[in-house]
């Protein structure tokens, strides 16, 4: 008996749909911390400090690897803080909520040809859509903190994420058109078996054709995630974290989590999308190896995305609030149209 | 007259009730937001708080309040011989330091009519750049943060540390030399100190080099400062502006230049930079450029360095004879003088410190008018303040 019946009898093995929504919740639930501490330790704290001419943690586990999990504990600890006319149950709510929406990104993001929590026929529609929600909890924790900072916060938040809702949105088209699907495990296979010109040597990953839709969707998601040169939510400088300046404990962590854990499942996304996610272009998709292989290749990919949404983050200045507005409204919501006109021409054409 | 009946005082008591009522639900409906950016904020580096209004994100007006971090230096320095004071006038602008000391020194030495030996001198003006580097280096990183850029400041802190380890080498002090002597320096240059100079000297050149390009070159930098903050000459004048905010509006005034202070500079070719616009980002552009003229300058001092005693003939307990002298020099905020006003004691009789940021923000609250949030964070950053040299 080989290796691979194993693991296809295993994969096959019916399991009650209790136990295997069980199983699913603990990946998902145990997913987002995890993509939060790699994000956090290999960009936030590595990287940035190698821009910055420093070493980062080097103390807490070997290289400082551990120093995330100890800032976790720390904020374990701390008091649970509510102000005095803060809306309690609304400010309690506010970063689960957040939370909440980060998770619901996961479900639909495939890892293999079998290794996906749900698989919808409207998969991106139903990932952008469970995305926007997070704005409702930062709304809420504007509000909740009776605090005029969290409230400009929250308001600066609100406006951003609507409007950049909308490229995210139009720059995804392109490749809806491009695969003819908004599976994402189909957009996954199209691009794989996918041909360039008939070539089909590397498939057909999106970013080589949708190149502009790729740039869109990334600057979007630099502001869907509030991260600088789009961070006004939260800017330390002005408004002094804005949303989170009155969270402290494990409620400030869930933000964190929530912030670190939706710019992975952004990457992953834009990973789908734009770089052939779990696939290579080579072998057979149906082979029970890309269920293991999948998640590992799909991180590689994972990683180079958010390398390049964190570069952007230490690397550029602030916009101000009307500078962001009118970048969305006069230049990416036309570019990302056209784009979306160019490809349904060269669809019909080709 | 009738006596006003139990219902008629009803009927009173509950019409005001409403008009109150209204009166409050008209000023909740136009009035609006009181936003306290400080005393704890971290973009007015210090304890400046700034009471705005404001209309949505517009401020409809500003008023900064000061005196949180006030420590008396005038009144304290009456009962401090005139070398004890030079301890407390360190912690004025305590980024650049030496540049604090020189001009009370200087006022001192006017009184005493003593005169530091051209190689005191020499080394004083070196020092005061070197003070001025140091300071303005931290505003190039720390405007680019307060901008949102994260990487600058960790830059400028990284290259400031080469020249604050020159000024500890000389003075023993990285922050507070307390080094300058009424007629002289403590001490002279310590061994191969010239040749390490220059070459910071060269490295801080590399710096401006880079921050022209990383800070100055940037798109978002340059949308988030130009045409923000303008300051119109005449209005800048009548503030009381001086130093890189004045000549950043095209003023062509340096006192390092137009002063009647005993400094080297007249002894080395070095130019005054201004700039038309009086934005923020000029104020950002001419301050770079002093910077990397400042490198300029130390270079030629060290190069001519003449040689001689450090101190000049002065008793050793020091009394100053009777009378008032005013002296101020280009400092690295702004003017900075001290008006010494002596009874012939051990002591001082007054000191009146004129510091340049309290002049340079006591322009925000026509600066402020009508901005955006945002702006009113760029353009305290490019007004570059220290607190101490506000609040002293």
């Amino acid at each position: 008996m080989t290796g691979a019946a194993v693991m296809s009898s295993l994969l096959a093995a019916e399991v009650p749909y209790w136990a295997s929504t069980i199983i699913k919740l603990g990946v998902v639930a145990l997913v987002i911390p995890t993509a939060a501490l790699m994000l956090g330790y290999v960009f936030l704290m590595k990287m940035m400090s190698f821009m910055q001419s420093r070493l980062g943690p080097m103390e807490a586990g070997p290289y400082g690897t551990l120093q995330l999990l100890a800032d976790g504990l720390k904020f374990l600890q701390k008091e649970d803080i509510f102000p005095a006319k803060a809306d309690r149950t609304v400010f309690a709510l506010a970063p689960l909520v957040v939370l909440v929406s980060t998770f619901l990104i996961y479900v639909v993001i495939p890892t293999g040809p079998d290794a996906v929590v749900a698989q919808l026929d409207v998969g991106i529609f139903y990932a952008l859509a469970v995305s926007s929600l997070s704005v409702v909890g930062i709304l809420m924790a504007g509000w909740a903190s009776a605090n005029k900072y969290a409230l400009m916060g929250g308001l600066r938040a609100a406006g951003q994420l609507i409007a950049y809702e909308l490229p995210l949105v139009l720059a995804v088209m392109g490749v809806v058109i491009q695969a003819g699907t908004l599976d994402l495990q189909k957009i996954v296979t199209a691009q794989a078996e996918g041909e360039i010109f008939g070539w089909g040597g590397i498939g057909n990953p999106f970013i080589l054709t949708q190149f502009v839709g790729f740039f869109i969707f990334l600057v979007a998601v630099q502001a869907e995630t509030t991260q600088p040169p789009f961070d006004m939510p939260v800017a330390e400088s002005e408004i002094v974290g804005g949303y989170q300046v009155e969270y402290t404990g494990f409620r400030f962590l869930f933000f964190f989590m929530g912030e670190f854990g939706t710019a992975f499942a952004f990457a992953a996304l834009a990973a789908v999308l734009f770089l052939g996610g779990w696939a290579l272009p080579w072998g057979d998709l149906t082979h029970w190896g890309f269920n293991i292989a999948g998640p590992v290749i799909l991180l590689v990919k994972v990683m180079a995305v958010s390398a390049l949404i964190f570069w952007f983050r230490f690397t550029y200045p602030r916009l101000r609030e009307d500078q962001l507005q009118r970048l969305a409204w006069k230049f990416l919501i036309p570019l990302s149209l056209v784009n979306i006109v160019v490809t349904g021409i060269f669809k019909v054409v080709l | 007259m009738t006596a006003v009946g139990a219902d008629q005082r009803q009927q009173l008591a509950y019409v005001a009730t409403q008009a109150a009522d209204a009166r409050l639900n008209v000023e909740i409906e136009t009035e609006g937001m009181t936003l306290n950016i400080g005393p704890q904020h971290p973009a007015t580096h210090g304890t400046l708080r700034l009471v705005a209004r404001l209309d949505g994100e517009q401020v409809v007006e500003a008023e900064p309040i000061m005196g949180y971090m006030h420590r008396g230096y005038e009144k304290l320095a009456e009962v401090r011989t005139y070398p004890q004071v030079t301890t407390l006038i360190n912690r004025i602008d305590w980024l650049g330091s030496f540049a604090n000391e020189v001009p009370f020194i200087l006022a001192a030495e006017k009184l005493m009519e003593v005169e530091a030996p051209p190689r005191a001198q020499w080394i004083r003006t070196v020092l005061f750049e070197l003070s001025r580097i140091a300071n303005i280096t931290l505003f190039l990183g720390d405007m680019a943060v307060q901008l949102g850029a994260l990487t600058p400041v960790f830059m400028a802190f990284r290259d400031r540390e080469f020249v604050l380890n020159q000024i500890e080498a000389a003075t023993g002090g990285r922050f507070h030399p307390n080094f300058d002597r009424i007629g002289g320096l403590k001490d002279d240059l310590p061994k191969g100190w010239i040749d390490d100079t220059k070459q910071v000297m060269e490295k801080m050149r590399d710096f401006c080099d880079e921050f022209e390009e990383l800070v100055l070159g940037n798109e978002i930098f340059e949308a988030r400062t130009r045409g923000i903050g303008i300051v119109p000459a005449d209005v800048g004048l009548s503030y009381g502006l001086s130093g890189a905010n004045i000549r950043a509006s095209g003023v062509d005034w340096d006192l390092r230049r137009d002063g009647h202070e005993a400094l080297a500079y007249d002894q080395v070719d070095w130019k005054v930079w201004t700039h038309p616009d009086g934005d923020s980002f000029a104020r950002y552009w001419v301050r770079l450029q002093e910077t990397r003229e400042a490198t300029h300058i130390v270079d030629q001092l060290l190069d001519g360095l003449p040689s001689g005693p450090i101190m000049a003939k002065v008793p050793r307990i020091i009394k100053v004879p009777a009378g008032e002298a005013y002296a101020a020099t280009e400092n690295p905020l702004g003017e900075m003088g001290y008006y010494v006003v002596s009874k012939g004691d051990l002591v001082p009789f007054r000191v009146k410190i004129r510091s340049a940021s309290f002049s340079n923000i006591s322009i925000t609250p026509w600066l402020l008018k009508g901005v955006y949030v945002p702006d009113i964070i760029t353009i305290l950053a490019s007004l570059y303040f220290i607190l101490g040299d506000i609040d002293r």
